[in-house]
C-alpha cells in the first residue's frame, strides 16, 4: 500500500520533471524552427516567438541554389555517417569480443593500449592526418572520413563494458559445442545480444559524424563531396549580398531531420534490448 | 585434452578479431600522432606564408607552456566541466531509472526519450549561436525576465564570469543529458528483470533498489559515462569557443585547454601545439586511470573479490 | 628641386622592382606569346568575384550549373576553388596550395587568388613573393589603373611600393544618421548642417553631449568607431624586419575615448561589439542610437534590413574622420601558367571604367574608378536612394574615397585588430583594469604570432 502511494507521488514528480526538461529542450528546437521560417531581414531585427511565413521560400532558396548542392550534401553526409556508424559499431564489437572472449598473450597490453589512446583529442593529430591522407592519395575523398572510425576506442570500451555485463561465456561455449565457427558465433550469437549497445553507439556515431565539421573541412575540396556542416559553413561565409541567416537556419533544420529519423528507427532496437535480457540466464 | 587444444586454437582468433582495429589505428592515428610528438621538440611555425623551422629546441616548448597560463586554462576547463556534468549525471540517472520503472507508468515515454535527445542533434556551433542570441543583453530571455518582474535591469549574462560559465555549463548539460540517459537506460535494460522481480518480492523500495541493485550492476557503463565525459570535458571546445568568440571572455575565464590549443593551431605553431597535445595526452591518461580505478576497484564487493583472489593466489 | 629628387628616386625603385621581378620567375615573356595553360585556378571564399567576372569579362562562355567551372570562349576552363572563411579554412587551404605551388602540375597551379584588406599584406609581402607584381604581368599601374583610388593601390603594394594586387571595390565609409533624431536635437536633418556637427572628434563630442541631453546615444558601440582610429595609425603594427608590435597612440586614444564616451553615456552600454543581435536591434526604429559608421555595403545590406520604420528616415553625411571598411583584392599568383588570361581578367574587372560602372549598377559596389564615381556623385537621377530620403550617397562617398590615407599595413594586422578589440572590451565593460587588459592583449598576440618577441605601448 505504502509503496503504491509513494509510487504515485514519484510518478507525479517524474512527470513534472520530464515536462520541464522537455520544455527546455523543445524550446531551443522551437526557436530554431521559428528562425527557419523567417527572412533574413526579420531575423536581424531580433527574436520572435511566433513563426514567420518564410519557411517555404527559405527552403526553395536553399534547394534551388545551383552553386549549393544541398541534396548532394545530405546524400554525402548520409553515406559518411551511415557507413561510419556501421563499421564503427561492427568493428568495435568485434574488437571488444576479441579481447573479452579470448585469452592471449598480448590481451592485457592491447587493452591497456586502447584505454590509453581513448583520451586522444582529434585536434592533436589533425595536421599529421591531413598530410598522411594527402600522401596516400585520399585527399578530397569521402574514405578518410569513414575508414578511421574502425578504430574508435570509446565505442570499443562501451562494447567491452556491455559484453562484460551481458554476455555469459557459457553461451559462447554452448555455440562451440554445437560446432559453430568463431566468426559465425560472433555474427549470429554475440551481435544480436549486443544489439541495444550497438543501436546506442550507432546513434552517437552517426550524430557525431553527421555534425563533424573540423576534419571534413580539412579533407574535402570539391563541391560534390561536401557534407552538410561544410555547406552550412559555406552559407555563413557567403558574401554580404548573399548572406542569409534564414537560409542558414533552414539548412540546419533540414540537416536535423535525417538524424531524427535514424534515431527513431534505432530507438526501436534499444527498446527491444529489454527482451534480450532474458537470454543471459 | 580436448579443451586444451581448443584454447590454443582460440587465442589466434583473439588476434584476428582485434587486428582491424589496430591496423586502422596505426595508420590513421599513430602515424599522425608521432608527427605531433616529434614536432613538440621543434621550433616550427608559419610566419605569414613563410615556414620557420623546424629547428630542434629540446624541451623549450614544454617549459614555456608551463610558464604560460596553461594551468589557468586547465582550471577553467575543470570548472566548466563540473558545472555541466553534475546535473547531467544526476538527472540522467534519475530519468533512466524512471523510464525503465514500469510501476511509475510514465506516459509518453517514447516522446520524452526523443525530446531529451534533441539538443544533441543540433550542431554545437548552431546551438551556441542560438544561445548567444537568446541571452544577449536585449534578448528574449532578458525581456521575459523583466516582463515577469523578476529583474529590473537586463542581466549582462555573457559579460560576467559566472554568467558565461553557467551558460556554458547549461549548454553542455542540455546537449548531453539525453545522450547519457539513453546510455544508462540501455545499461539498466541489460539487467535481468528477474533480479528486479526478486527484489520486489523481498520488499525493496525503489530507493533501496536503485542504490543496492541498479547502481552496482551498471557500474561498467557508469564508468564509461564518467570516462567519456571526462574526455569530452577535456576536449570542450565548440560551445565556449562560439559563445565567447574564441576569446574565453571575460578575462579569459572561459578559455579551455582545447581553445588554447586551437589558438596555437590557428597560428600554425606546430611545435607549441605539439607540446600542448602531449601535455593533454598525459593529463587525460592520468585522469582516466583514476576514474577507471575508482569505478572498478572501489566497490566493496569488488575489493572483497580482489582480496579473496589475492589470498587465494598467496596460498597457491 | 626637392620634387625632382623624389621622382628620380621613385623611377629608380620602380626599375629595380621590375628588374627583380623579371629576374625571378620571368613570366613576362610567357605573357607575350608563351603557351597558355588549359586551366585557370581561382581561390576565393565566396562567389562575389565569380559573379563579377561573369558579368564583365567578355571571354566568359558559360558556367557549369554547380558553379565550379566557368568555360571561356577559347576553351580554357576557370576552376573556382571556394572555401569558407569560417575558422580560417580559406587561408589555411590557400597557404597549403601556395606552399606546393612550385611542385604542382600546370593544371593544379594557383593562378589567381583573393585576399581581404585585413590580411592582404600577408600575401603581398615582397619576401614571400606569392603575389606577382602587376608589372610582371604586363599591367602598368601608372597608366592601366590610373583611374583607381590611390589608397587601394597602396594597400595592394609591398614594402617597396610595388603593386601586387588590384581591386574593383572601394569601401569609403560615411556617417549614417537618423533624420528624426537630428530634427529633434538639432532642429534640422540637413546633411550639410549635420555634417558640421560631426566634422571632427572635438565637435563630435560636443554633439554627443547634446544628444545625451535629449536621451539619445551617439553610436551603438565602441566597436563602431574602431576603424576610424585604426585606419589612421602613423606606423604599422609591426615594422618590416622587426618582431616588435608597436601599439599606436591612435589605438590608445580609441581606448580612452571609448571609455570616456561609454562612462558619459554617449554609447549604448548594452551593445557589445558588432554583428550581434543587440547591435542589429540598435538599428531598429525603437532604438535611441543616432548614427552608425558604414560604407556602401553596410548601408544596403546591414542597416536597411534592420530598419523597421518608414523609408527615408536615414541620411548620410561626412564622418568625423575618413576611413575605409572592407575590400577584396585580386592577386596573380607567382608561377601561374596563364599569365595572359590572368592579366585580362584583372584588367577587365578592376581597370575598365565601363565594367566598373556596370558592377556599381548591378551589385551596388562603390567601385574603384575616380572619374565614374565623381560622375555618379553628380548623377542624382540614377544614384539617389529612397532609403536615404532621396539623398545621393555617392556625393559623400566620392570625396571620402579620395581623402582616405591608408594606414601603413603589416602582415599582422588581422590578429592585432581583432585581439586588441577583444582584450580591451573587457576593460571597457569594467571586467578588468587597464593593465590587465594590456597583459591579456600581450598574451593573446604572442599566441597568435609566435615570432613576436615584444609588445611596445605608447608612453
Amino acid at each position: 500500500m505504502k509503496s503504491k502511494g509513494s509510487n504515485y507521488f514519484r510518478s507525479i514528480f517524474a512527470h513534472v520533471m520530464l515536462v520541464i526538461l522537455s520544455f527546455m529542450c523543445l524550446f531551443f528546437f522551437y526557436i530554431l524552427f521559428v528562425n527557419a521560417t523567417r527572412s533574413h531581414a526579420d531575423l536581424q531585427k531580433g527574436f520572435s516567438a511566433l513563426p514567420g511565413a518564410y519557411l517555404w521560400k527559405n527552403l526553395m532558396s536553399v534547394a534551388n541554389d545551383g552553386s549549393f548542392p544541398m541534396f548532394r550534401g545530405i546524400l554525402n553526409s548520409l553515406v559518411v555517417s551511415g557507413s561510419s556508424a556501421a563499421i564503427c559499431t561492427y568493428f568495435s564489437a568485434l574488437t571488444a569480443y576479441g579481447l573479452y572472449a579470448y585469452n592471449f598473450k598480448l590481451k592485457k597490453a592491447a587493452f591497456t593500449f586502447i584505454m590509453a589512446i581513448l583520451v586522444m583529442p582529434t585536434q592533436v593529430t589533425a595536421m599529421g592526418f591531413l598530410r598522411l591522407i594527402t600522401n596516400m592519395g585520399m585527399y578530397d575523398s569521402l574514405l578518410p572520413l569513414i575508414i578511421p572510425s574502425i578504430a574508435s576506442p570509446s565505442v570499443f570500451y562501451f562494447m567491452y563494458s556491455y559484453l562484460q555485463s551481458s554476455l555469459p561465456m557459457s553461451l559462447v561455449e554452448a555455440a562451440r559445442i554445437d560446432g559453430s565457427g568463431e566468426f559465425r558465433t560472433f555474427n549470429t550469437i554475440v551481435l544480436p545480444i549486443t544489439k541495444p549497445a550497438i543501436a546506442v553507439q550507432a546513434i552517437f556515431t552517426f550524430v557525431g559524424s553527421w555534425n563533424n565539421y573540423f576534419v571534413p573541412a580539412l579533407v574535402i575540396q570539391s563541391k560534390d563531396k561536401m557534407t552538410v556542416p561544410i555547406l552550412i559553413a559555406t552559407l555563413r561565409g557567403a558574401d554580404y549580398m548573399n548572406f542569409d541567416m534564414g537560409k542558414i537556419y533552414t539548412m540546419i533544420m533540414v540537416a536535423i531531420v535525417p538524424i531524427i529519423l535514424v534515431y527513431l528507427f534505432l530507438s526501436k532496437y534499444i527498446i527491444a534490448g529489454v527482451t534480450l535480457g532474458g537470454v543471459k540466464e | 585434452m580436448n579443451t586444451k587444444r581448443k584454447k590454443i586454437d582460440y587465442s589466434k582468433w583473439g588476434y584476428i578479431f582485434i587486428l582491424p582495429f589496430f591496423i586502422c589505428f596505426f595508420i590513421f592515428s599513430f602515424i599522425p600522432l608521432m608527427d605531433t610528438v616529434r614536432y613538440s621538440f621543434f621550433e616550427y611555425y608559419r610566419s605569414g606564408i613563410k615556414e620557420i623551422g623546424p629547428n630542434f629546441v629540446g624541451m623549450e616548448n614544454y617549459v614555456s607552456l608551463i610558464k604560460s597560463d596553461m594551468l589557468k586554462y586547465a582550471a577553467n576547463t575543470l570548472i566548466l566541466w563540473i558545472i555541466g556534468f553534475i546535473p547531467q549525471i544526476v538527472i540522467a540517472l534519475m530519468l533512466a531509472e524512471w523510464f525503465v520503472d514500469a510501476r511509475l507508468k510514465i506516459h509518453g515515454t517514447q516522446f520524452f526519450k526523443v525530446v531529451i535527445y534533441l539538443p544533441n542533434l543540433i550542431m554545437a556551433s548552431a546551438f551556441a549561436m542560438l544561445f548567444f542570441t537568446m541571452f544577449s543583453t536585449n534578448g528574449p530571455v532578458n525581456s521575459i525576465l523583466i516582463s515577469l518582474g523578476m529583474i529590473k535591469q537586463p542581466v549582462d549574462f555573457l559579460g560576467s564570469v559566472t554568467g558565461t560559465r553557467s551558460l556554458v555549463g547549461l549548454m553542455n548539460f542540455l546537449m548531453w543529458f539525453g545522450n547519457t540517459t539513453i546510455m544508462l537506460m540501455a545499461a539498466i535494460m541489460g539487467i535481468s528483470p528477474d533480479i528486479f522481480e526478486a527484489s520486489e518480492l523481498d520488499g525493496c523500495n525503489s530507493i533501496q533498489r536503485f542504490f543496492s541493485i541498479t547502481l552496482p550492476l551498471i557500474r561498467p557503463i557508469l564508468a564509461y559515462t564518467l570516462i567519456t565525459s571526462v574526455i569530452g570535458g577535456l576536449q570542450m571546445f565548440d560551445v565556449p569557443q562560439i559563445l565567447t568568440n574564441g576569446q574565453g571572455t571575460p578575462d579569459r575565464t572561459s578559455m579551455t585547454l582545447i581553445m588554447f590549443l586551437n589558438s596555437h593551431l590557428k597560428s600554425k605553431n606546430y611545435g607549441m601545439a605539439g607540446a600542448l597535445s602531449v601535455y593533454l595526452f598525459i593529463v587525460s591518461g592520468i585522469l582516466c586511470f583514476f576514474v577507471y580505478q575508482m569505478t572498478t576497484n572501489d566497490d566493496p564487493d569488488g575489493s572483497k573479490a580482489a582480496a579473496k583472489k589475492a589470498k587465494k593466489e598467496k596460498r597457491g | 628641386m626637392k620634387k625632382r629628387t623624389v621622382s628620380i628616386l621613385l623611377a629608380a625603385s620602380m626599375a629595380a622592382g621590375s628588374l627583380t621581378g623579371c629576374g625571378g620567375s620571368n613570366p613576362g615573356s610567357a605573357a607575350s606569346g608563351g603557351e597558355e595553360g588549359k586551366v585557370i585556378n581561382i581561390y576565393s571564399w565566396n562567389n562575389e568575384f565569380k559573379e563579377r567576372v561573369e558579368a564583365v569579362y567578355p571571354e566568359v562562355a558559360e558556367t557549369s550549373k554547380d558553379g565550379t567551372v566557368t568555360t571561356l570562349k577559347d576553351g580554357t576552363e576557370i576552376h573556382w576553388i571556394i572555401n569558407p572563411n569560417q575558422d580560417g579554412v580559406y587561408q589555411q587551404k590557400l597557404d597549403e596550395a601556395l606552399l606546393k605551388q612550385a611542385d604542382a602540375s600546370a593544371d593544379d597551379k594557383v593562378d589567381i587568388f583573393l585576399s581581404e584588406t585585413d590580411y592582404v599584406n600577408k600575401y603581398t609581402d615582397a619576401d614571400a613573393d606569392v603575389a606577382m607584381p602587376l608589372k610582371d604581368l604586363g599591367i602598368d599601374p601608372e597608366t592601366d589603373l590610373a583611374d583607381q583610388y590611390a589608397f587601394t593601390k597602396v594597400t595592394a603594394s609591398d614594402v617597396n611600393g610595388i603593386q601586387r594586387g588590384s581591386t574593383w571595390q572601394c569601401c569609403p565609409g560615411l556617417l549614417v544618421y537618423r533624420r528624426d533624431i537630428a530634427k529633434d536635437v538639432f532642429g534640422t536633418d540637413d546633411p550639410e548642417a549635420v555634417g558640421e556637427k560631426v566634422k571632427d572628434w572635438d565637435t563630435m563630442k560636443a554633439t554627443a553631449a547634446e544628444l545625451k541631453a535629449k536621451g539619445y546615444f551617439t553610436f551603438a558601440s565602441y566597436a563602431d568607431t574602431f576603424r576610424l582610429y585604426g585606419n589612421s595609425i602613423a606606423e604599422p603594427w609591426v615594422k618590416p624586419g622587426e618582431n616588435v608590435i608597436r601599439v599606436d597612440q591612435q589605438i590608445m586614444n580609441w581606448v580612452s575615448d571609448s571609455k570616456e564616451w561609454l562612462d558619459a553615456g554617449y554609447l549604448d552600454k548594452t551593445v557589445k561589439g558588432q554583428w550581434n543581435a543587440d547591435w542589429n536591434q540598435a538599428m531598429g526604429s525603437a532604438s535611441q542610437v543616432f548614427a552608425f559608421l558604414f560604407p556602401a555595403w553596410g548601408i544596403d545590406f546591414t542597416l536597411k534590413p534592420n530598419w523597421d520604420g518608414e523609408t527615408g528616415m536615414w541620411g548620410v553625411t561626412n564622418p568625423p574622420q575618413e576611413y575605409n571598411w572592407g575590400g577584396s583584392y585580386i592577386h596573380a599568383c607567382t608561377g601561374t601558367d596563364n599569365p595572359q588570361h590572368v592579366k585580362d581578367i584583372i584588367l577587365a574587372v578592376t581597370g575598365d571604367k565601363e565594367n566598373l560602372l556596370k558592377i556599381s549598377r548591378d551589385f551596388s559596389d562603390f567601385t574603384n574608378t575616380k572619374t565614374s564615381m565623381q560622375n555618379a556623385a553628380k548623377d542624382d537621377a540614377n544614384f539617389s536612394s529612397e532609403f536615404l530620403g532621396g539623398q545621393n550617397a555617392f556625393k559623400y562617398f566620392a570625396p571620402v574615397a579620395e581623402n582616405i590615407v591608408m594606414a601603413p599595413l603589416s602582415p599582422y594586422d588581422q590578429g592585432c585588430v581583432e585581439l586588441i578589440q577583444n582584450s580591451f572590451s573587457d576593460y571597457l565593460q569594467g571586467q578588468v583594469d587597464f593593465d590587465k587588459a594590456k597583459a591579456n592583449f600581450e598574451t593573446a598576440i604572442l599566441e597568435r604570432y609566435p615570432e613576436i618577441t615584444q609588445v611596445q605601448w605608447p608612453e
